[in-house]
């Protein structure tokens, strides 16, 4: 058997070898999508997906934009981000915290090719960054939850402790607060973006333990399904998760991505992309909270709308202070606003979080 | 009708070459319907994986990253099957290693001369898969446990272990909570070949070669042969079966943890996730394909990483779902180990082959 083995490999080598590159016509520009789960995860992945096909839809057939889905955090990222870039492809996108590193390491390689990472601090001139002010609907989602929470108890199930995920705790529960000061935000950690059971056993841990709402940080629609299994009301995030669990979810701060896609491709396919660390919110439509369920009333509803109004229009800036941590001590005081570099590092919880950052 | 396996006491060439080269021809076949019922064509995607596995240097060396370990947890593996000593832990002592490996290149920096460094944290590397092996050997041998479950359970504590340090203590203080050490000190790194390619390439190789010599060429070698095929025929003998096989089993060990120690210090160069993806398992698929011949490891290791490595191409050039990569690769590689069976064996009616039997009918070969 080994010495067939032999000889079947030299075939394929030669094979491989003889392969004729296929011919080149009017080239598109070549994009690639990196996932850290599929598509079909109703959440995370399934978003930036969409605005992968809405960009597509926009843009013709000037561009090709491909995807590949699964890819663990860790060395095998580094090889597929390696091999689109030898492929031709012009940009890549990796749509994950865990990418950095590996795409760090081949925008080094590949001078010429434009890479992004989604929610990372490392760019290069070739390398840029990108993430959106989620905390603004995060934000408005919590005086949902603080005005919905009979039990005055609401469960957190969230995947990493890094800053990204920690921002999203502590301007969820400063929504919550604003209307309902004995109102608690309790956190279990998953350690994992993207697992189904893990982020579904979070969820019901919490509610044995008497939360009687569910918000999230994970990538599915799990914990929202587990809150709904149990008579629980919950909050989505990344899609329009009442969408596709029904109305026991109250609302969803949600991710637009197209907004950002369509012009950083077109001012690369243009030339007059620069690198860069783009972080917008609302205003720009990056973020946005999503429907609303009937069984908010509209009291609640109506408040909700009238602080949106605020933030859009700048007169409401969710980064003011004051703002305490759990100890009770003031971090940014009244009449400040916490600075894109400490909230981008941000290692620490707010006053009503229960649960440790480590 | 019964049947009747019986072990070929020769090879013949027909069996060594024809059986292996249909059942290739068989899984391209099976996967190729597959394909065409995903509305992909088949010619394409094996041409497009086999261009994403060997068709540049580049794609070369990524998969001769995943060949590597590859080979070194094949060797392991296979020195324990040849013994009859079901290691399926290889994968525990290769996170294990990577571990320990870890260990050295995190902590020791502050008082070894880092010359020294990279030696140490492959050594301890190999100590600690050693180690790890040897808690079931020491089992199998002095109590009888059986080595199966052992070596699979170790894998867990092995894993779990590995990630208690990287979401805890070992935690990269500048890492923004993200699991994962620090970065390693460069005077710990793996020198590189060609692209991520690293020297634990020549390690690999020059362990098959070396292991290759002692179980054909020594005395060693050929009472391993006596024990894997009889522990009562060894005892007669007089070679001490249980030392001997707490020896290679230790040495099995090694090579696993060689596999993780290489791993952490040639590509991740940190300890974080993604250091545990598998490669201790298809290590024993590694091994059967061989025929638990270490020289057929090295070329088998890198078939098997070509067929990892192309099957990114399913999903980035034919824009299959990623269970398509995992679904090929099980129906390419399930007819290559049935058809070992039939090169190994020959299949008769029972009555005949009993009655062959009792005539003492001299040689199998076909």
């Amino acid at each position: 058997m080994k010495k067939t083995l032999f000889a079947v490999m030299i075939v394929l080598l030669a094979l491989a070898v003889a392969l004729p590159v296929a011919a080149q016509k009017a080239a598109p520009f070549k994009v690639a999508f990196i996932y850290i789960g599929p598509p079909g995860d109703l959440g995370w992945t399934y978003e930036h997906d969409r605005a992968r096909k809405a960009v597509a839809a926009d843009l013709g057939d000037k561009v090709k934009l491909d995807f590949i889905e699964n890819v663990p955090e860790g060395p095998d990222a580094e090889r597929i981000i390696r091999q689109y870039a030898q492929d031709g492809y012009n940009m890549i996108f990796a749509t994950s915290f865990g990418y950095m590193d590996p795409m760090f390491n081949v925008a080094k390689e590949f001078p010429k090719v434009y890479f992004e990472h989604c929610s990372g601090y490392k760019t290069a001139p070739n390398m840029a960054t990108y993430f959106g002010w989620i905390e603004e609907p995060r934000y408005l989602s919590g005086i949902i939850a603080g005005k919905m929470s009979k039990a005055n108890k609401i469960g957190y199930v969230a995947a990493f402790p890094i800053p990204e995920v920690v921002r999203g705790i502590n301007w969820f529960t400063l929504g919550v607060r604003s209307v309902n000061p004995k109102a608690t935000v309790n956190v279990v950690w998953t350690n994992t973006w993207y697992d189904p059971v893990k982020e579904r056993e979070a969820a019901v841990a919490l509610l044995d333990s008497g939360v009687d709402i569910i918000a999230q940080h994970q990538d599915t629609t799990e914990p929202q399904k587990a809150a709904k299994e149990r008579g629980k009301l919950s909050i989505g995030y990344d899609s329009d998760m009442g969408k596709i669990v029904g109305d026991t979810v109250l609302t969803s701060p949600v991710w637009n991505w197209s907004v950002y896609y369509k012009q950083t491709i077109q001012a690369a396919m243009a030339g007059t992309w620069k690198s860069h660390g783009y972080w917008e919110g609302m205003k720009a439509g990056v973020v946005q909270l999503g429907t609303i369920s009937p069984k908010v009333p509209k009291d609640v509803a109506g408040l909700v709308d009238a602080a949106s109004k605020k933030i859009l229009a700048g007169t409401l800036n969710v980064f003011a202070g004051p703002i305490k941590d759990q100890s009770g001590a003031v971090k940014v005081p009244a009449g400040t606003t916490i600075s894109v570099d400490d909230r981008a590092g941000m290692d620490w919880f707010v006053e009503g979080v229960v649960g440790k950052v480590k | 009708m019964r049947l009747h396996f019986e072990k070929r006491k020769s090879l013949s060439i027909g069996a060594l070459f024809l059986v292996p080269a249909i059942s290739f021809l068989a899984s391209l076949l099976l996967t190729g319907l597959l394909l065409v019922a995903f509305g992909a064509d088949p010619m394409a995607t094996y041409a497009a994986m086999l261009k994403g596995a060997f068709g540049s240097g580049r794609a070369f060396t990524e998969t001769l990253v995943k060949a590597v370990p590859l080979m070194l947890t094949g060797l392991g593996v296979g020195l324990a099957f040849k013994l009859r000593f079901w290691n399926i832990g290889a994968e525990g002592q290769l996170v294990v290693a990577g571990v320990a490996a870890s260990w050295v290149a995190l902590f020791w920096n502050s008082w070894m001369p880092p010359f020294l460094l990279l030696p140490a944290a492959l050594l301890v590397g190999c100590m600690a898969g050693a180690l790890w092996a040897g808690i079931p050997a020491l089992l199998k041998t002095s109590l009888k446990v059986d080595e199966t479950l052992v070596t699979l359970m170790l894998n867990y504590v092995a894993i779990l272990f590995a990630e208690s340090l990287y979401y805890g203590p070992w935690r990269d203080p500048k890492g923004f909570g993200f699991p994962g050490s620090a970065p390693f000190p460069d005077s710990v790194l793996l020198p590189h070949i060609a692209g991520r390619a690293h020297i634990g390439l020549y390690f690999a190789i020059a362990l098959a070669l070396i292991l290759w010599f002692l179980i054909n060429r020594t005395r060693w070698g050929f009472e391993l042969k006596i024990i894997g095929s009889s522990h009562k025929a060894a005892r007669y003998q007089g070679i001490s079966v249980e030392r001997k096989i707490l020896a290679a089993i230790l040495l099995s060990g090694a090579l696993c943890g060689l596999a993780g120690a290489t791993e952490v210090t040639g590509i991740s160069h940190r300890l974080q996730q993604g250091l545990s993806v598998g490669y201790g398992y298809t290590a024993i698929i590694v091994a059967w394909m061989s025929q638990l011949n270490p020289l057929a490891v090295v070329p088998v290791s890198i078939l098997m990483a070509g067929l990892l490595v192309g099957g990114d191409q399913v999903q980035m050039k034919m824009g299959l779902p990623a269970a398509m990569s995992l679904v090929m690769q099980g129906m390419i590689l399930f007819p290559m180990l049935a058809g070992s069976l039939f090169t190994e064996f020959r299949i008769r009616r029972a009555g005949k082959a009993a009655k062959d039997a009792q005539t003492m009918a001299p040689g199998g070969a076909a």
